[in-house]
């Protein structure tokens, strides 16, 4: 069994310091040792896409992804992405398409439709589908995730 | 006036339970109703604003606890919009005519005289006074009285608009308000070790070594219970892993064949009801008689998260939990049955979980966190439980598999004379709270444990389970339904979105399709001949409508389907057309769903509702069975259960038939079981081929192709 290190991770644009096992989950680590708890566990196996996070652009699941892996990159979390002051336009647009139900997958969701729109400004429906295939959706909320997707790239452009 | 109280109101009279209002300028309701993603907060708030003349901003929710919200019962059964929302509205009716009455006091002028504007309350000439000034705990400590009239809805102006969901901003800002992010202080993290297999007991656990791990506070047993609490989540995480190793369970494979699900279930030992008999008056022997026998599996409710709770004990005998249970009070009342505490020394507090589809593992980590809170190295800490994904996809309550058999005698035209239909299902509820003894999971499991309840259904005049709409709404001549719940219960089987309506509707539309086919005729115009109901006539002719129906031109490896529902016959109405392309390689293209739920409260809300049933019933149907060996569930990750994906998803269009003289009815269940009747009778257009078993897969459809 490892032991607690200090590692230094750049989390929405600000430098922290954690002592824990370079093993560890990443999403151990933003939930419970720096509070982000907008990242959501869902599967830890890097099935469901709901702790999706930001790592130098790259939606990944922070569940499967080790400390080590993502010390000294840019991670961006939901809450990096915007707030109700500034929200990020994919935010707005997911207000605007009230494209939620329960909204647990919501924060991968976005992160994954965040990485999207930075590579493909403008997708396809065809295109925001496939980049959101990672993330499940219980609720039936599809539809609407996709067209705030969509009804953000618009508004960006 | 209006006669009597609405029922949960009568119930819990005390308007001081329901409403108060702030100084500070706004009113907090409190409905013993709770938020499982289906928007009800912002519904009910749109209700309250309109009876008491606010802004919707003004009124803040109250999540439900049992040391002070009204008992509603439990969120389920698509009844909150008109339970609770006949409660809220009466109690606000009556709490704005107190308040206006205060002010007419205070003004010295007559009540008729005031007009109430965003919560100030306007008098002849320069008068004027408002809640906030007048707010005063005192004015609501009494009972409602029968009586108080409620606006007009043509009055109404917030309810009937679609107005946002309270909720979604914080969800989409990543703002904690999930149980999953509740942070206490001094909070500890626990895991439980779920049984290698449904029935086996716990014969050995060499629990010193994983006491001894780093971080470890307490190990739990009793009996086949077991779990610890740790100081991080990662060391209880990491110590549950080393617990499992630890452990030795015994048990004989008490798991059906999955094989041959219906086989199984028409061989098990069964209570037997009639559910309908209506004979006619001068009986017609049919000229031959048509027999098919449909089924569905065991379906997992396969929530987003897996079940949390959190439980703090003060002393030995109270205990406060957080929970995203449905029934706040059932399941304290369970909890106090399985502990021998008064129920008083119980809270439940809701807080918000991942959307919640009925009777899931809520109420089961509850009261797994209350006995791991209960260790006494946990010194009254709040202790935080989270099932992982394995067992909240093999342990949570399973909906239950069913057979149907349906038999038509028919005449030489190919007309129904008779209908008669055999349901075989498990029952469909073990929730908490309802029985004398507890159906929390780990009640079963403790030393002493409590047997295991086998699910019942509830009566007909609640909408049954099983035998859940098995009666048809069409008018047949002559129709017997019998319902035969099974009394055996290998898999675990409750409340799940729907109950038996998803498979009865299944049944009763793929075989009226079918009888339509044999008959040549339209399967819209079949159905219609035998619909008296002008709701549901209306509902099938606006799907048929939007979706051009009549304008349907047939192509090679394209159909569609149609086919009606209404939930629980006295519930919403629904119908959908399904359109679909390929070969066995089914994809569903296109959903269109007409539904009446009386007068709308809110019309993105109902949309909503219905979009994500027509999606959620498309997984069901395509994708979704629970798989097992003769030991254990083996469904228990995404791969083993996957479920419909973004790619896979149909465009849903829906369309609302508003009708505000008739009384609202729920959304949340309206649309899976036409859905699911409505695909497969589209897979039969196009492809020529039934599939009578659900899931409909690529291996069903290539062996129908034969």
């Amino acid at each position: 069994m490892s032991s607690d290190t200090s590692i230094k991770l750049n989390v929405n644009g600000s430098e922290r310091t954690v002592e824990a096992d370079p093993a560890s989950s990443l999403l151990g680590v933003l939930r419970n040792q720096l509070g982000l708890t907008g990242t959501r566990y869902g599967c830890g196996a890097n099935q469901c896409g709901a702790c999706h996070v930001l790592i130098e652009g790259q939606a990944v699941a922070a569940c499967d992804t080790p400390l080590w892996a993502a010390a000294g990159k840019n991670i961006v979390t939901v809450e990096g992405l915007g707030t109700p002051e500034r929200p990020h336009p994919l935010q707005r647009a997911f207000i605007a398409e009230q494209a939620c139900q329960c909204g647990y997958c919501l924060s991968g969701v976005l992160i994954s439709a965040a990485a999207l729109l930075k590579r493909n400004p403008n997708p396809s429906e065809v295109e925001v589908r496939a980049a959101l295939d990672r993330n499940l959706c219980r609720c039936g909320a599809h539809n609407r995730i996709v067209r705030a997707v969509q009804r953000a790239a618009k508004e960006a452009l | 006036m209006t006669g009597e109280l609405p029922a949960n109101l009568k119930a819990n009279p005390r308007l001081s339970r329901w409403l108060r209002f702030d100084a500070t300028g706004f009113i907090e309701l409190s409905p013993g109703k709770v938020e499982i993603g289906q928007g009800i907060l912002t519904a009910l708030a749109q209700i309250a604003a309109d009876e008491l003349d606010v802004d919707l901003t003004r009124i803040r929710m109250i999540p439900v606890t049992t040391a002070a919200s009204p008992n509603e019962g439990t969120t389920s059964g698509s009844l909150s919009i008109e339970q609770s929302g006949s409660a809220v509205r009466h109690a606000s009716a009556q709490a704005r005519s107190i308040y206006v009455a205060a002010a007419a006091r205070r003004l010295g002028v007559a009540t008729q005289t005031l007009t109430v504007e965003d919560g100030t309350i306007v008098g002849p000439g320069n008068l004027r006074t408002s809640y906030w000034e007048l707010a005063d705990d005192a004015l609501l400590q009494r009972d409602a009285v029968a009586g108080a009239v409620p606006k007009m809805p043509s009055a109404r102006r917030v309810a009937g608009t679609p107005a946002a969901r309270l909720d979604i901003p914080d969800k989409v800002f990543g703002r904690p308000r999930f149980v999953h992010d509740l942070m206490l202080p001094g909070l500890l993290h626990g895991r439980v070790l779920k049984p290698a297999a449904p029935g086996a007991k716990l014969t050995a656990l060499e629990e010193a070594s994983v006491r001894a791990r780093p971080g470890i506070v307490a190990v739990v047993r009793h009996g086949s219970f077991a779990g610890l609490v740790a100081l991080t989540e990662a060391a209880a995480q990491a110590g549950v892993d080393a617990l499992r190793k630890a452990a030795t369970w015994s048990g004989e494979p008490m798991l059906p064949d999955e094989t041959n699900l219906a086989q199984w279930l028409k061989g098990e030992p069964v209570e037997t009801t009639i559910v309908a008999d209506k004979r006619a008056p001068t009986p017609v022997p049919g000229l031959r008689t048509v027999r098919r026998q449909y089924s569905r599996p065991f379906i997992a409710h396969a929530a987003m998260a897996p079940s949390c709770a959190i439980a703090q004990w003060s002393g030995s005998d109270r205990v406060h939990i957080w929970s995203h249970c449905q029934g706040a009070y059932g399941l304290r009342a369970d909890t106090a049955l399985a502990l021998g505490i008064p129920p008083e020394n119980i809270v439940v507090e809701h807080v918000e979980g991942a959307g919640c589809y009925g009777h899931n593992g809520a109420d089961d980590v509850a009261f797994d966190a209350v006995l791991l809170a209960r260790a006494t190295e946990v010194a009254g800490r709040p202790v935080r439980v989270q099932w992982s994904r394995e067992d909240e996809l093999a342990w949570a309550p399973m909906g239950a598999a069913m057979a149907i058999e349906l038999e038509a005698e028919l005449d030489a035209g190919g007309d129904i004379l008779d209908w008669r239909s055999q349901v075989w299902s498990n029952g469909h509820v073990s929730r908490p709270g309802r029985m004398p003894i507890p159906t929390v999971l780990s009640a079963s499991l403790l030393a002493k444990p409590f047997e295991r309840l086998i699910a019942f259904n509830p009566p007909m005049t609640m909408g049954g389970g099983a035998e859940r709409n098995s009666v048809p709404l069409y008018d047949f001549g002559s129709m017997r339904v019998t319902c035969h719940r099974l009394l055996t219960m290998p898999i675990r089987t409750s409340a799940l979105r729907t109950l038996g309506a998803f498979a009865n509707i299944f049944a009763i539309e793929s075989f009226m399709d079918e009888l339509a086919a044999e008959r040549g005729e339209n399967p819209l115009a079949f159905r219609l001949r035998y619909l008296k109901d002008e709701r549901a006539r209306g509902v099938l002719e606006a799907a048929a409508k939007r979706a051009g129906w009549n304008a349907w031109r047939k192509r090679e490896g394209a159909g569609h389907g149609i086919a009606f529902g209404r939930y629980k016959n006295f519930g919403a109405y629904c119908a959908v057309v399904a359109e679909v392309e390929g070969d066995a390689d089914i994809r569903v293209c296109r959903l269109v769903v007409a539904v009446d739920v009386g007068e709308v409260v809110n019309p993105d809300g109902v949309a909503n509702q219905m979009e994500g049933g027509a999606i959620q019933a498309t997984s069901w149907t395509l994708k979704e069975a629970v798989r097992f060996d003769r030991q254990r569930v083996t469904s228990d990750t995404w791969e083993t259960y996957p479920i419909l994906r973004f790619s896979e998803v149909p465009a849903v269009e829906v369309e609302i038939l508003n009708r505000p003289e008739e009384r609202s009815l729920g959304a949340g269940e309206a649309a899976h079981p036409p859905t699911a009747a409505a695909i497969g009778n589209a897979i039969f257009d196009a492809l020529g081929v039934r599939v009578r078993d659900l899931p409909i897969t690529r291996e069903r459809i290539i062996a129908a192709m034969g």
